[in-house]
This record gives C-alpha cells, sequence and structure tokens, in this order.
C-alpha cells in the first residue's frame, strides 16, 4: 500500500534563534523570515525527516496544546506548505535515510 | 507592526541581545580617509576566541551577526570563523570593501549561506573611490567582486559614504547600483574616531548636499512625510529607547572588549575577564544605559524633533554626555524639518541672553542652527 504520510526535515539553507517560546527561521535563498509561535517551535524542532507529520502532529501539537487532532494536522500541513515553499523545510513522501535524517 | 518591529519589542523584554556586531580584525588593505579605527592588530582575538565569542552570542539569542572590521578577508581564518557562524545557524552578514574577493571566495560565501555582503563605494568615478580608500585600483576590484557576487546569487548591497570628496556623487552611485542589480544605502554621517579625534568628521558633506540629500525621493521615499515635522510627543516616545544599542545590540571589538554599539565606545567588558552572558546582564555601564528612558534626556526630551529623530546615544557620549544631544543629529533633524533642534535654541537662547538686543545675532544663529 502506497504511504499517504508526509516527511519533513529542517533545510540547511536557513538562518534560526530561540526568541522566548518563539523561534525566529529566515530562509538564506530568500530572506523571507518568519516567527514561528510555540505550536510551530514544536513542530520545527521535530522535522527530522524521519517521523512522519502526523505523528508530530500527535505526540507534540494534540499532547501539549488544546487542539482537536485533524484540525490541528490540517493547519500544520498548510503551515508545512508555507516554509517549504521559501526552502525553509524539506517535504517528502519517504522518510530519510538514517544518515539523512537529522 | 512590521515582523522585525516585533522581534525587537520582544527581545527587548527579554534582554536578548537580537544582534550583534563582530570586528574580527581592525586591519585593513585600505585607508580611506575618514576611517574611525586605528589599524592595530596586537592583541586580536585568536581564532579559538572569536569562535567561543561567537557561540556565547548564539547561546544568549543573537540571530543576526555583522561580520566586519577593517577588513575581515584579512584573517587567514575569515572563512573558518564564518562556516562556524553558519554552523550555529546565524544570518551572517559581511561588511568588508571586497577587494580580495575573487571567483574562489564568492563561491564559497554563497555555499555557506552568508545572508548578504555589505561593499563600501565612495564613487562611481575610480579615481575618486581609490583616492578616498588610498589603494590604487580598489575601485576595479570591489566593482568586479560586487558582479561576482551576484552572479553567485549573492545579496549584495552598496554603502555610500557621503564626504567632500565625494559630494554630489551619491546619485551615479545608486544608478551604478542599479546597473550591477545590487542594494544601495547611502550614509550621510562622518563619525569621530574612535579614540575621541573628531577631526575626520570635518570631511563631512555640506548642509546644503545633506538637504539635497533629504529632499530626494529617490534616497527617502516620500519627501513631504520624511520632512514633515512630527508635533505631539506620546508617551509611548518618552518611555521609550533611543536606538537598541545595549538593548538588542551588542559590539565586540576584536580584542574581546564588548560595547553596546560599534559606534557606542562605552566600555561594557571584556569576554578575556568575564562571559559575555555575565558582562550582558551585569555590566554597570549597560545597566545604566538600559535605565535611561527618553523623558531623562536633559535637551532632547523637550525637543519638538524627538518623535522621529535619530540620535545616537554613541555620537552624544563622544561628545561627552550620551544623554545629552548629538550635534550631527540635531542638524540632520534641522535640516530636514526646518526647525531648529532644543539643542540648538538652547544654545542660541544662551547667547542671545548674553548680547541682548543684538537682533542680528538671532538671525546668524538661526542661518547657522
Ligand atoms: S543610534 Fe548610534 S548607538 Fe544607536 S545603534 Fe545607531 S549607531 Fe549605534
Ligand atoms: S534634534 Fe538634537 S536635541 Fe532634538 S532630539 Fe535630536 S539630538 Fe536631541
Amino acid at each position: 500500500m502506497a504511504s499517504t504520510e508526509t516527511y519533513i526535515a529542517q533545510s540547511p539553507d536557513i538562518a534560526a534563534s530561540t526568541l522566548g517560546d518563539d523561534t525566529i527561521i529566515m530562509s538564506t535563498l530568500d530572506s523571507t523570515i518568519f516567527m514561528l509561535n510555540s505550536v510551530g517551535t514544536a513542530i520545527w524542532k521535530a522535522a527530522d525527516g524521519a517521523t512522519p507529520l502526523s505523528r508530530i502532529v500527535g505526540e507534540k501539537v494534540c499532547a501539549e496544546f488544546d487542539v482537536a487532532e485533524d484540525r490541528a494536522l490540517a493547519d500544520a500541513e498548510e503551515f508545512v506548505a508555507q516554509l517549504a515553499q521559501h526552502g525553509i523545510l524539506s517535504v517528502s513522501a519517504q522518510p530519510a535515510s538514517p544518515r539523512e535524517a537529522l | 507592526m512590521s515582523l522585525l518591529e516585533e522581534m525587537n519589542q520582544k527581545a527587548t523584554a527579554l534582554g536578548v541581545p537580537l544582534s550583534a556586531h563582530l570586528d574580527i580584525t581592525w586591519r585593513c588593505n585600505e585607508r580611506c580617509v575618514h576611517c574611525y579605527l586605528d589599524h592595530e592588530g596586537k592583541g586580536e582575538m585568536t581564532t579559538a576566541e572569536i569562535k567561543d565569542a561567537i557561540r556565547q552570542l548564539s547561546e544568549c539569542g543573537t540571530f543576526f551577526l555583522s561580520i566586519s572590521g577593517g577588513e575581515p578577508l584579512l584573517r587567514r581564518d575569515c572563512f573558518e570563523i564564518l562556516e562556524y557562524a553558519r554552523g550555529l545557524r546565524l544570518n551572517v552578514k559581511l561588511k568588508t570593501n571586497a577587494v580580495m574577493i575573487g571567483p574562489k571566495e564568492a563561491a564559497r560565501i554563497k555555499q555557506l549561506g552568508i545572508e548578504q555582503v555589505q561593499i563600501s563605494l565612495y564613487s562611481h568615478r575610480a579615481e575618486v573611490h581609490d583616492a578616498i580608500t588610498k589603494l590604487p585600483g580598489s575601485w576595479r576590484r570591489t566593482i568586479d567582486a560586487a558582479r561576482r557576487l551576484k552572479a553567485n546569487g549573492v545579496k549584495v548591497s552598496l554603502t555610500n559614504v557621503l564626504m567632500t570628496y565625494n559630494s554630489g556623487h551619491a546619485k551615479a552611485v545608486k544608478r551604478l547600483a542599479e546597473e550591477l542589480g545590487v542594494g544601495f544605502a547611502v550614509d550621510p554621517t562622518i563619525t569621530p574616531k574612535l579614540n575621541g579625534d573628531w577631526s575626520i568628521t570635518g570631511l563631512g558633506i555640506s548642509r546644503q548636499e545633506l538637504e539635497e540629500i533629504f529632499h530626494t525621493e529617490e534616497f527617502v521615499g516620500d519627501v513631504a512625510e520624511y520632512c514633515a515635522p512630527v508635533s505631539g510627543v506620546d508617551d509611548d516616545i518618552l518611555e521609550g529607547h533611543s536606538c537598541s544599542a545595549g538593548h538588542t545590540l551588542a559590539y565586540i571589538s576584536p580584542f574581546a572588549e564588548v560595547f553596546p554599539c560599534v559606534q557606542f565606545p562605552m566600555a561594557c567588558g571584556s569576554l578575556r575577564e568575564q562571559s559575555f552572558r555575565e558582562i550582558w546582564w551585569h555590566s554597570a555601564a549597560l545597566s545604566e544605559l538600559r535605565s535611561v528612558r527618553v523623558r531623562d534626556l536633559h535637551t532632547c526630551s523637550h525637543c519638538a524633533h524627538v518623535a522621529y529623530c535619530s540620535r545616537c546615544p554613541g555620537l552624544a557620549y563622544m561628545e561627552g554626555d550620551f544623554r545629552g544631544p548629538s550635534s550631527q543629529d540635531c542638524e540632520k533633524s534641522y535640516v530636514r524639518t526646518g526647525i531648529p533642534s532644543a539643542a540648538r535654541s538652547r544654545a542660541a537662547g544662551r547667547v542671545a541672553g548674553v548680547a541682548s538686543g543684538l537682533v542680528q545675532i538671532a538671525g546668524v544663529l538661526h542661518a547657522a542652527s
């Protein structure tokens, strides 16, 4: 059966830093800057290329924040697409090999 | 509020040094006539010390790191330092005269993901630029490097410092930047030497030229808006700070000394004696600086320009009192709006008081505000 999972990995073409509970990220490719709130930060930190997005949402978002799982997953997909558009996250249908994974 | 303003506000509230400027050397291969540094190299930080300083900044929350000098590429370990900073995922800007950036260096800068390279260019005319840098051939090499960086996909910005030597060249330099497809900024301020010598400020442009710059759309955007005096000062302004120096900005010299800003030589501590965290949180100088609100500024708090003035506390410090006005900024505010600053009015008041009845003196003073 084909996998419908999404795997996300942090790109090397970024600058990032923590500011309180938030994370500042800038794409060095197009200089777009984002400030991720604590939910975005949780997803960002877990973006290791090997953990499916649905699991990240379940374990890092729904377990920590008061939000329904399908709503959280839809929001996370939109968030991921936005970051991927600026080269901040890479998105794949396959998990990264252990060597590639962060 | 823009995202950058939001970040700065948050960083101020948390006391995070969001931006840092690190000079890795004061040595230089150029000898610019207006340079504020001496070019002493003795006692510079070692590679390990610089990396440690960068690590400490990153641990304290720094995101924007400007690596500069002197000419940073004169250090053989410059790329090792840049690589280290990028390894910590800092947003790195490189300030350079670019004469040492050949094809290999340009490719490496791109590969490291340096956010921007800021290059000083003094004129569109090679002989004028070279007369300022005192390095024959420097214009050609700088322009070639800017093209090379651009061809490699690196973001480049040219800074045109205005002075008597290159008077009237700003528009042509801007056009050259446009031809090259790179960014452009004018800097109308010649700052005194960090050792307290003000003589080089005599190279600054005339009031007439400053007026022209401030009234030219391509430099300031909407001229009417830029030059309009702002009336009314609210509590937000009076409760605020002059600038980010010492609040969200730190400067580290090549000799491991920490200051609030490269243009604010108020010693806060040495990384050879204390950690950056200790200095940032516990230096008496920084605590004093942070305690000062705009309402505490003895002259500026009563000035008509206070809401938008670019008052530099570093320049004021070099004039003897960081709570005081900075005469270069008083001049800029006056040229922008035609309204004398509180500092000028006070000085005029003092002289007019001494020479009461001599109406023509007031006229002379006004003309000289
Ligand atoms: S105003 Fe002066 S002290 Fe403040 S950040 Fe700018 S240059 Fe530095
Ligand atoms: S114009 Fe001069 S006196 Fe007025 S706020 Fe600026 S620095 Fe202060």
